[in-house]
């Protein structure tokens, strides 16, 4: 409390900001504001959130966020424990569809389609909006199986020889082909933690989605581990757009070009990642990079 | 308190936190070695119960596998079997062939002359004899005219009196073997023409009224498609309503009415499904009644709480992150169900439905509202014949006054015991079996 106080005073009185000669612009935005600064719309939007509103029953976890996500890049979602990045990152795939008393408003464009639409389809937004989970979670069947379940189920291959072509493709581009092509008929659970990961992202790439959305990937793996996930997503980024939530901010800068930052379910600004790192425009976003809480 | 470390910091005239601990150590032992004999002593307790239980049933039982046979040189006289000479079939599965038997023994005993020691002497050999003459003659018509030494049953009374089940020296009024008829015995035994044989009877008969002549098939097969009819009626209904419930029911007050009442149903005496059965099964749709039919819808009715507790505790069982992963994966909710989460739930599921097979196989009471506990001697051959199964065949043999049935109803719960260890082994099997770890 006693901070916000001193946030207060510090917008009014000229006096308190010399003592802090390391704040880029002091007066120019209230840490009180919600209003989203920074960039929004890019030239080239693969999706177009406009207004989204997210509430669990009465409790609203994201508050009228418009944002536009473009094609091919990566766009990492920072920000506090329970600011709603992971909740917004869900409503992108209706993954918070299975969330009891979940209710989203407003309009997510992907491909000029609005996904909230009554006649949209989860399955084949799924397929279009693939996602990797905090916790690998391979399903308890063989490897194969594992990379080999979407493009089944979708009907995407016809025939034996095409889908084992596909599953090593799939390996391959997760970099894990050299490490499990002797054992394939392995439990997908007999992995380690970071090949698990990377197994999770050939299944998602295995139905070659649109867009990938990535829910704090490499909080579960070691640096080793995540190393290799985050140079997995510099190639994946060659092909598509990628999304990721990260508590990591070193993270944020290694792989993202654009970068998001949220605070208490309101989107406080967007920009460039290295602007975002070096010019922070909004108090809050400058007190969360800085350290100074999150 | 002098095994307190050395560098402990001690403040003077307050003891330090070792100390206080080290005090109360010796209780907190006591009360850890007191809980510990209770539990092994529960345990110990309740395995001498069983031990008393299998060694008195067993005991008891372990003699009707055995059933005491004479050896008669039996006549095929064809003037007995045939005495118009007709050569058919009809005749000789008509003919007299409890005649061949009295013929016989009163050539062994010719002393017999009386009335009373004729009927004393007959009724050595056991009423149902006569039968398995006549099917030794009918599968093999060359028997007529030849004289052949069969071995067959003798009474209860004597079978009893082999077993060592009748006191020789009470009065003659007071036993069930009359002193001429243990003078014959003992000349039997001693020629070695009476023996105890295995009692094949026992495994391949239908009920009786004579007990050397009852055996369990007819229950067993009874029970058998009961179970059967239990099991592929209640098990789909079971885990289809548990999937629903858990999987894809909204949850709303109509939900939590029927979790509570699922719940409630499990608890609700077996005998209320008997009555339910009689009211619906038999005289509201007109089922046939003591049959096995109605038997497994009973069963199904009384089995299916069980089965959906334990399948939705075993869909809970399954981490979210697989459903997330398959929903994730934009497989439809009856794929992500289908796919994966029934299959990990699979060994929870079959382990409850196992376990409430072998309630059904063990249950006697609803079956005794809708008939099933009726005198049946046929072996039933399909699920609308009239049947019994083997908790009520125990019953109404423990309710029969001949003293061998004793044997009998201990031989019979042998019999069901075996069948729950091998269900219950099954369901450990499966469990095993069939595990993943994720």
């Amino acid at each position: 409390m006693s901070y916000v106080k001193e946030s207060e005073t510090s917008a009014t009185n000229p006096m308190t900001n010399q003592l802090r000669p390391d704040s880029p612009s002091p007066n120019k935005i209230d840490r009180e504001s919600r209003k989203t600064v920074g960039k929004l719309a890019i030239d080239d939007p693969r999706i177009i959130c406009k207004n989204v509103n997210v509430f669990y029953g009465e409790n609203q976890a994201i508050n009228d966020l418009s944002i536009e996500i473009g094609n091919q890049e990566v766009i990492s979602f920072i920000g506090p424990s329970g600011c709603g990045k992971s909740t917004f990152l869900r409503t992108l795939n209706r993954m918070n569809d299975t969330i009891v008393g979940c209710r989203v408003e407003g309009e997510i464009r992907i491909d000029d389609k609005n996904i909230y639409d009554k006649d949209m389809d989860v399955v084949p937004l799924r397929a279009m909006v693939g996602m990797v989970f905090q916790k690998p979670n391979p399903f308890p069947k063989s490897i194969y199986d594992n990379v080999a379940y979407g493009p089944r189920i979708h009907g995407l291959i016809t025939d034996k020889n095409e889908l084992d072509a596909l599953v090593e493709e799939s390996l391959r581009r997760a970099g894990l082909w050299d490490e499990v092509k002797d054992r394939l008929n392995e439990p997908g659970t007999s992995l380690s933690g970071g090949q698990q990961q990377r197994l999770c992202i050939a299944r998602t790439i295995s139905v070659n989605p649109e867009v990938i959305l990535m829910d704090e990937p490499c909080s579960a793996l070691d640096p080793i581990a995540t190393a290799k996930i985050e140079q997995l997503i510099s190639e994946l980024s060659q092909q598509f757009t990628i999304v990721i939530v990260t508590h990591s901010m070193q993270q944020a800068a290694r792989v993202s070009s654009r970068t998001a930052y949220f605070h208490l379910g309101y989107l406080i600004e967007v920009g460039n990642t290295n602007d975002i790192f070096t010019h922070p425009k909004h108090p809050l976003t400058e007190d969360y990079i800085t350290g100074r809480f999150g | 308190m002098s095994s307190s470390p050395e560098n402990h910091t001690k403040v003077q005239g307050k003891l330090s936190t070792f100390d206080i601990v080290q005090k109360t150590l010796a209780k907190r032992r006591a009360d850890e070695s007191r809980f510990r004999f209770y539990g092994i002593a529960s345990i110990v307790v309740g395995l001498g119960f069983l031990l008393v239980l299998f060694a008195n049933i067993t005991g008891k039982g372990y003699s009707a596998f055995l059933q005491t046979q004479i050896e008669l040189e039996i006549n095929f006289d064809p003037a007995v079997l045939d005495p118009e000479n007709t050569g058919n079939q009809e005749a000789l599965s008509k003919a007299d062939y409890n005649g061949l038997i009295k013929i016989a023994l009163q050539k062994s005993f010719p002393e017999a002359t009386s009335r009373v020691d004729k009927k004393g002497l007959y009724s050595l050999v056991s009423s149902g004899a006569s039968y398995q003459l006549r099917n030794l003659v009918i599968n093999d018509n060359s028997l007529v005219g030849k004289t052949v030494k069969v071995w067959l049953p003798t009474s209860d009374d004597i079978d009893m009196l082999l077993k060592g089940n009748v006191d020789r020296n009470v009065e003659q009024g007071e036993r069930r073997v009359n002193d001429r008829q243990l003078v014959w015995i003992d000349r039997l035994v001693a020629e070695n023409r009476i023996e105890k044989q295995f009692n094949s009877a026992f495994f391949t008969a239908g009920d009786s009224r004579e007990p050397e002549l009852a055996g369990i098939r007819g229950a067993v097969i009874g029970s058998l498609f009961t179970l059967v009819g239990t099991f592929f009626l209640s098990f789909p209904i079971g885990v289809a309503t548990a999937v629903y419930l858990e999987e894809f029911a909204p949850i709303n007050k109509w939900t939590d009415l029927i979790e509570v009442n699922i719940n409630n149903l499990a608890a609700v005496p077996s005998i209320v499904f008997g009555l339910l059965g009689l009211a619906m099964f038999i005289n509201f749709f007109g089922l046939p009644r003591s049959t096995p039919i109605v038997g497994c819808l009973v069963l199904t009715l009384m089995t299916l709480p069980t089965i959906i507790i334990a399948s939705r505790a075993s869909l809970k069982s399954v981490p979210p992150s697989i459903r997330e992963a398959a929903l994730g994966m934009g497989a439809s909710p009856l794929q992500t169900v289908l796919h994966h989460v029934l299959p990990l739930a699979m060994p929870g599921m079959l382990t409850g439905a196992i376990i409430g097979m072998s309630r059904a196989l063990g249950e006697t009471a609803p079956l005794l509202m809708i008939g099933m506990v009726a005198f049946i001697v046929n072996i039933p051959s399909s699920f609308t014949e009239p049947a019994t199964v083997l908790p009520v065949q125990i019953y109404l043999w423990a309710d029969s006054p001949e003293r061998a049935f004793v044997e009998r109803t201990s031989a019979a719960i042998m019999v069901l015991l075996v069948f729950l260890i091998l269900m219950n082994g099954l369901a450990v099997f499966l469990r095993k079996r069939y595990e993943r770890r994720w």
